[in-house]
Formats: structure tokens, sequence, C-alpha cells
């Protein structure tokens, strides 16, 4: 890695009141062709600093994969600002390979995100020659060594995913998002839908591999145990807003947030009776309630949570929470 | 045990050259929660499948005996279509798939009301919104009308739930009843399930892969690896006093808030063409002696049961 | 469900046995069709009469030692005409759906790629094909060309493009919009290199297997174009032509229509049966159904 980014003290990425609107047809009509906003991101403000690993935790509907989509430069934000290094994204994206080549993504379907008619071979070796990593003859032998370092068997390159399991086919995704040498690795549940052994195999590798590469990561799960085993700094989402954030361990041993305390409430624990889950489910936010997003679930509702929506406001050092009563620590 | 209501006792499935299942012995007692807990490839779901004999052409052996119905494996198929939905019911994963998308949630609910309870169409429909009302559906009498499409997740297994225990069964089979779900609507579906199992004095047998919340939901888990149960007791002697090496192996992979270090296994669940002859846990044991590769251990124990030459 | 980490038990295509151990009808059909390709190349060699050789003493005879189909009103051997009019249904099956699939790649990668008026325009030409039978388009295209069987070729070609057209289409409408597209172009890989290297190749096996099924469509219509006096012309040994010289014999002689029917029909059948094979077996939607 170069070493002048170690210097670099700008926010990897840095949102500022981003918000993303899709137009959809309005419900309940069959025919019709009137469209209404979906406000998929509403006003989110998020900082990514070089070298740390952020967890983006949020239920289906939460806007999480949407502000993925935002972070890499696939939509474009409706409103304010999505930053990388102090610059727009989707200018720095469309200047050339220097944003694809830094940022590198692991999709949840890794097995999709694989051309099957590609050994794995060449599907790692692809972004080694998009981006001139390696002189040609040196290909074979980087490819080997990704593979190695990410737990396959160097005889996995002759292979196509078809013949790999699931938890091999995500290290083959691991491997190629690792080729390009990148300083920022962007994973989308990366480890779910895997068994918990396989799980342990991949939160280990991917741990070691943010310690000694010194990458940057941003990491979502709708896994609390997951967030807390390998991100420092958490972010919860809700109705496509950050509702709190801060470190992991803070946050998550003293929730500031009524949603964050119901989240971590919900997370299976040996032995401990099930906690009394949240009522309702998440409105659709076609149809927003007044005021605060969470007030028709939560069960610290007062009466000004349906008249004011609050912000992410800073509490502590380096936590925020948008709640007009957070809960007391 | 007097009170016994499914006594399976070796059953074994094979699926072509592959041993699925491999001589499996559990029961459940009348009113009891017991989890199938194990990895993909473990068999969990097929014991589930087994037992409501909707296997299609797996062949079996072994005996499957349900109280006052006698073995439930070689049956005529008559009597068992009689048994589905009044004394066994099963719920799924993914309830969007198990529901009808052509007709709305009421007639699928109305007509299974009808089927096992033979009741006339008005009683059938008070008797389905009484239902909907019981697993916590708001405003009954409007969702009727809807079809499951319209309906989330959450509110698809809700509905479930209902036309799976309208006949009052004896026995529910959930399998992975919450995994597609999100975290706080799961915590809903497992409370509603057990409540409503409870309240009815049915049995229930959960298949998940969760270890926690098979302890929070569970009286007894058994413990699977690739088709044979390795340990099975009363949840909290099965987890915090294993004596299988799976089951420790299974246990510390569980990631809970604020874990630190995480000791990942080495290696996968071999397949059915490379299968040990003897424990089928030994390519992967820490613990594992010659005896291990040739003969595969008993499920021995009182109680607290388990299928190991070289316990901890 | 939590995705399987076993790696599968066996290879992902090839079933415990061999292809054509498991597939008996499509090993015969295979064989039969075999026959045909080298009938057809090896007819100097195989046939026992010159095709065209008219022989007034030998006029219409029955099927017997000398002529094993006969002979038709010319005198003319059926068996060495059948023999090489396999010569031309195969050239003509082949290089029309060559046509075929290569203008229907072409054309249904760019209605499938491009947007808006582009694959709007695209898209009515192929259902201007589509909205006709291939035999009357082929007799349409005939009219403009003329005959002959390399005119033959081009209009049987040019009939089929639609069918094809639209089969690439729909197979690209569903490859670009998988991840592995939208994660080469996170790569920054180019457009072209994404279409040629991960948008193509999975394009171009359902093609193949389109490709085998259609040949027989192919040979059945240039077959039938010979028999309206359209297709090759006379003397040519072709099936069609054959069969339609035959009809006015048909209640004294009717093996002068029957033989080179039979010929005919049965390379259809076997074509059918190696087509459908392949696309059982490499098709990955059918695949694992059974």
């Amino acid at each position: 890695m170069p070493g002048d980014m170690l210097s670099d003290d700008r926010p990897v990425f840095e949102l500022k009141d981003v918000e993303k609107v899709f137009q959809v047809r309005r419900p309940g009509q069959r025919f019709g062709r009137q469209t209404t906003g979906l406000r998929a991101l509403d006003g989110v403000r998020l900082r990514v600093n070089q070298g740390a690993s952020l967890a983006l935790v949020g239920e289906s509907g939460s806007g999480k994969s949407t502000l993925l989509r935002v972070l890499l430069g696939l939509d474009a934000p409706s409103d304010g600002a999505a930053l990388y290094r102090d610059r727009p994204i989707r200018t720095v994206r469309a200047e050339g390979a220097e944003f694809a080549r830094d940022v590198a993504m692991v999709y949840q379907d890794a097995r999709g995100s694989l051309n099957p008619r590609m050994t794995v071979g060449a599907l790692v070796a692809e972004p080694l020659r998009r981006f001139a990593v390696v002189p040609e003859s040196g290909i074979d032998g980087r490819v080997a060594a990704l593979l190695t370092r990410v737990g396959l068997p160097a005889d996995a390159a002759a292979r196509y995913p078809a013949a790999l399991s699931g938890g091999q086919v995500r290290r083959v995704a691991i491997a190629r998002a690792l080729a390009s040498e990148p300083s920022v690795l962007v994973a989308d549940e990366a480890v779910s839908g895997l068994d918990v052994s396989t799980q342990a195999q991949l939160l280990t590798l991917l741990k070691r591999l943010q310690a000694d590469m010194g990458l940057t990561l941003v990491f979502i799960t709708h896994d609390l145990g997951v967030a807390s085993f390998l991100c420092e700094e958490i972010a919860i989402m809700y109705l496509g807003r950050i509702v709190e954030t801060g470190p992991t361990d803070a946050v998550l041993n003293a929730p500031a947030h009524p949603y964050t305390a119901a989240l971590r409430a919900a997370a299976p624990r040996f032995f401990e009776p099930i906690a009394e889950p949240l009522p309702g489910e998440i409105p659709s936010p076609l149809d927003l309630p007044q005021g605060c997003r969470f007030s028709g679930r939560c069960p610290l509702v007062q009466a000004d949570c349906h008249a004011r929506d609050p912000h992410l406001a800073r509490t502590e050092t380096g936590r925020a929470v948008a709640c007009l009563h957070p809960c007391a620590p | 045990m007097t009170d016994t209501l499914l006594d399976i006792r070796d059953l074994t499935v094979d699926r072509g050259s592959a041993r699925i299942l491999d001589r499996v012995t559990l029961d459940v007692a009348r009113g009891e929660t017991v989890a199938l807990v194990g990895e993909s490839g473990a068999g969990k779901s097929t014991i589930a499948t087994a037992i409501m004999r909707l296997l299609g052409d797996a062949r079996t052996s072994g005996e499957v005996r349900l109280a006052d119905a006698g073995d439930l494996l070689t049956m005529p198929e008559r009597d068992m279509v009689r048994l589905r939905g009044r004394r066994l019911s099963m719920i799924f994963q993914d309830a969007g798939a198990a529901l009808n998308p052509a007709y709305t949630v009421g007639r699928q609910l109305v007509s299974a009301v009808r089927r096992n309870l033979g009741l006339g169409k008005p009683e059938a429909r008070a008797r389905a919104i009484e239902l909907m009302t019981q697993v916590g559906i708001n405003d009954p009498e409007a969702r009727l009308t809807a079809y499951p499409h319209q309906l989330s997740g959450g509110m698809q297994q809700r509905v479930m739930v209902a036309i799976a225990l309208a006949a009052n069964p004896d026995l529910l089979l959930a399998d992975e009843p919450t995994s597609a779900l999100d975290v706080t609507i799961q915590a809903q579906i497992v409370r509603l399930i057990l409540a409503q199992t409870r309240a009815r004095g049915a049995a229930c047998i959960f298949v998940l892969h969760d270890l926690a919340l098979a302890s929070q939901a569970c009286d007894r888990i058994v413990v699977l690896y690739a088709g044979q149960v390795v340990e099975s007791g009363p949840a909290r002697e099965v987890l915090e006093n294993a004596r299988h090496p799976y089951t420790r192996q299974l246990k510390s992979c569980v990631l809970e808030i604020g874990v630190q270090d995480l000791h990942a296994p080495e290696g996968t669940v071999p397949s059915h063409d490379d299968m040990p002859e003897g424990c089928r846990f030994a390519t992967r044991c820490p613990r594992v002696q010659d005896r291990c590769w040739m003969q595969a251990p008993p499920l021995e124990g009182e109680g607290h049961r388990f299928a190991c030459w070289n316990p901890e | 469900m939590t995705m399987t980490d076993r790696a599968p038990a066996r290879p992902a295509r090839r079933g415990p046995r061999s292809l054509f151990l498991r597939r008996p009808f499509f090993t015969l059909a295979l064989l039969v069709a075999v026959g045909y390709v080298l009938a057809a190349i090896f007819a100097p060699f195989v046939a026992p009469f010159d095709p065209v050789a008219q022989d007034f003493n030998a006029m219409m005879q029955p099927p017997g030692a000398a002529h094993l189909m006969g002979t038709d009103s010319y005198g003319q051997d059926i068996l060495s005409r059948v023999i090489y009019g396999a010569r031309y249904a195969l050239i003509i099956g082949f290089f029309a759906v060559a046509i075929g699939a290569a203008g229907g790649l072409v054309v249904g990668l760019a209605a499938g790629l491009s947007g808006g008026w582009t694959e709007w325009a695209l898209l009515r030409l192929i259902d201007s094909i589509l909205a006709l039978p291939s035999l009357i388009l082929a007799v349409a295209f005939i009219a403009i060309l003329g005959q002959g069987v390399d005119k033959v070729v081009i209009a049987v070609g040019l009939s089929m493009l639609g069918p094809f057209a639209r089969a690439v289409r729909a197979d690209v409408l569903q490859v670009r919009v998988q991840l592995f597209v939208e994660a080469a172009g996170l790569m920054a890989i180019p457009r072209a290199v994404i279409v040629w290297r991960h948008i193509l190749p999975n394009v171009i096996y359902p093609l193949a297997v389109q490709v085998t099924i259609r040949i027989s469509e192919a040979i059945l219509v240039s077959s039938s174009l010979s028999f309206l006096g359209i297709g090759v012309t006379p003397p040519t040994p072709d099936w069609g032509l054959m069969i339609a010289e035959g009809r006015a014999f048909v209640s004294f002689a009717a093996w002068m229509s029957a033989m080179p029917g039979f010929a005919l029909a049965l390379l259809l059948i076997a074509l059918s049966i190696v087509g459908d094979g392949i696309r059982e077996e490499f098709d990955p939607k059918l695949r694992g159904k059974s």
C-alpha cells in the first residue's frame, strides 16, 4: 500500500445530509401512472475515517442497501453530498479506475457476483490485469498467493464457482476484492446465511486481513454479534436514517436510542428469557409516521415524539443519537 | 415413559447412495419443546419431513411411533393424510412460498379449518377470525381478503401458524420458522409459537441453526452432525455441560455481543462420498482416537445422552 | 435455509454414468445423425449409381436387388439420390442456421444492450420477422433472390433470424442484470469488455443449444421450398424435389415419394432427439429436475 495514504487525514467517505428518493407507482392503484416519492435515505450523515471499521446495522427496509449503492457510486444522492476523500463519489468514479481500484466490494450473494463461466483463477486475475497490479508474467503467482491468503487450496484456481461450497465461494469473492490492493473494503452481509462454523472461519479471516492490510472496512450486517466482533464503530439505521452511531462497545453496552436497545434485546442470548419484542412492524417508507419515525413502535414514546422529528445529534465523544428522549446511560 | 408423544427409533434415510440420516433416535413428550440443531447437511429438516412422511423417493427404515397412532413410516397413506394437519402440522422457513399466491389468506385458512375440523362455512369463518386474532393479526376480517404477497414476511408466518394450529395438533414441526425474518420480528414469531403451542398443550419440534435461540425457546436440545444424533438432553445440560466435542465446537462459534476471540474450527462436513465409517465427526474432531474411525459410537446415557468414544 | 457448506458431492455437470449410457435414445439418434453426415460427406463412394444418370431401360422400378430403393420416372437410382440429397439437406440446414444464429446474435445483442429508439426499432424488426411463419417468409425471400442452393440458404437463414434474435435478447436481458455484471462495472472494466467477457459467454451456450434444435427446422423449410418448386432446381437430388416429382405416380409407384420422405423424417426425428438431449443435459434450468 502506498505510504502517503496512512497520513491522509481526509475521511474516506463522508455523507452530508444525503437523501435518496425513488419514484414508485402510488400504492393501491393497478393501472395508473401516478408516481410518488419513496424516501429510501432521509438526511443521512456519516463519516468513515481512514483505517476505521464501521458496521452498518439495520433491518430490511432500513435503507442500508441504498446507502451502500450511494457509497459505491452506483446511485447518485437526490440531495446532499456523498464524498470520497472530499470529492463527490460519482465524479471520482467517472474519472477513471482510481476509485474502482481503491474501493472493493464483497456481495452478499457471492455466487451471483462471480461469472459462472469463468474459473476461479480467471475471476481473481481479472482485477489484477485491469489495474495492472502485477506484470503479466506474475499473474499466476499472485492469484495463487491471494487464494492461499483467503484459505483456499491452490488447485481451486482451475475450478468453476459451481463446484465450490457456499463458504468457499465467499472466500473467492474476498480474494477477488483484495486483488486490486484496495484500501477500502465494502461488504454486504458477507457472512450471513452461512453455518456458524463457516461464519466463524470467515470472520476471523476478515479480521486478520483488516489488521494485516490496514483496510478501511464498511460492513453491512443485521447481526449485532458480527458487528461487535468485527467493527470498532457502529451505525444503526431505521427507515432511511441513521438513528445512532458511535464506538460499537459503547453503543451496544449502553444504547441511547430505544431502537438500538430493542435490537440488542432481540438478539438471542443463551438461556435468557426471550425479551418482550417491539410491537408492530417497520412502517412503509411511503407512509412515515408524524414526528419521530420510530414513535409508533417506541416503548418510551412521549407526547412530543409525535410532533418533532429528531435529527442525529452529538451526545458524548464520538457518539450521536437521533432521539428526543434518549435512554439513560 | 407414559407421556411420550413421539418416539423415533433408529430412523435411517437413504437417498441414492447417500445416507442422509443414520440411526436417529429421539423422543418427544406431550407438550414439550425440542430443538433440532446442527449445521446444513446435518439432517435436521429431513427428520421433520420424515415425521410428516413427505420425503418422496427416499428410502426409510426404523420406526417413528406417534402415541395412539402407531408407526408413521408403515401406516397406509390414507391414514397418514388424516394425521397431517390434525395431529401433526408443519410450518416452514419461507411462509411466502408455503402459501398459495393465487388464493386469499382467508380462503386458505378457512379451507384448512373446514378440512381439519369438519365445520360448515360460517362456523369455519368465525373460527378463522378467532385464529387470526390469536396469532396477533390486527383487523382480521380485513386481512382475510388479502393475498399472501400483500402481507409482510412476519404476517405471512403468523398466518402459517394460524393454519398449522387450526386443528389443535399434538405436534407442531417448525422448520427454521424465523431465519428469513428480521431480528425484532423473529422474537415476535418465536414467542407467538411458544405461547400458542403451550396454550394448546401441543409439543413442538423446532429446527434451528441458532444455538442461543434454541436455549431460549426449548426444553430439550438434540444436536445433529452429518445425519447422526451426537448429543441430546435438557437444554442447559447439553449446552453448559456438553460431552460431545462437536457440541462444544458449535457453541464456541456462536457470536454473542462482545465476544472478541473466536475459535473457528478447521475444515468442513465431509461429503457423502467420503463419509468416515465410524463416527462421522472424526475428520474434524480435536479428540479423535483410532477407534473413532472404525466404529460409530452408540448414543448412550439417561436423559443426557451422547455418542462419543472419548467424551469431554 | 442456510447455504450448504459441503462441496457438491459430484461434479456439477456430469452424472455418475456416461451421457451415452444414461440416454439410450439420444445415443441412437446421434448415431443416425452421424450416419447421415458420413453418407453426405462420402456420397461419391457410398452411392451405387450416379444420382443424375438417367436410364430409360430401368424406369420406375420397384425396390429390388439392383436398386435398393427403386428408380424414378427418369430411371435415376433413388438410393443414390437420397444419399446425395443428404448433402444438400445438411449443407442447407447447417449454413442457413449459421446465418440465422449469427444474425440473431447480432440483432439480439444490440436490442438487449441498447435502449430507447434503437431497441424499439430492432424489436419491431424482430416482431415483423416473427409475425410470418418461416416458410412464408422464405418464399418471399426466394421471390426476391431467385432460385438456387445458395439463395435457399440465405432465404431460410433470414427467415430464422427472428426466433434467434428474440431468444438472444431474452437471455441478454436476464444476464445483464446479474450481479457479476454489476461487479465487473464496479471494477471499472470497460463496457465492451464486459459484453465480451461476461455477457456473451452466458448467451452463447443457450444459443448453441438452440442451433441444434433449429437445424431440423431449416431442413424442413428448405425441403418445403423445393417441394413447392421454388427451391433448388432439377435435376439436383433434393428430397423435397424428389417427393414433389413422385407425387404424380404415388398411386402405383409410391416408393418414389416415400423413400426421400422417409429419409427426411428419420433425419428430422434424429436431430430433434439429439437437440433435446443436449438441451436437457446443458440447460441449468432443466438440470436437476429429473
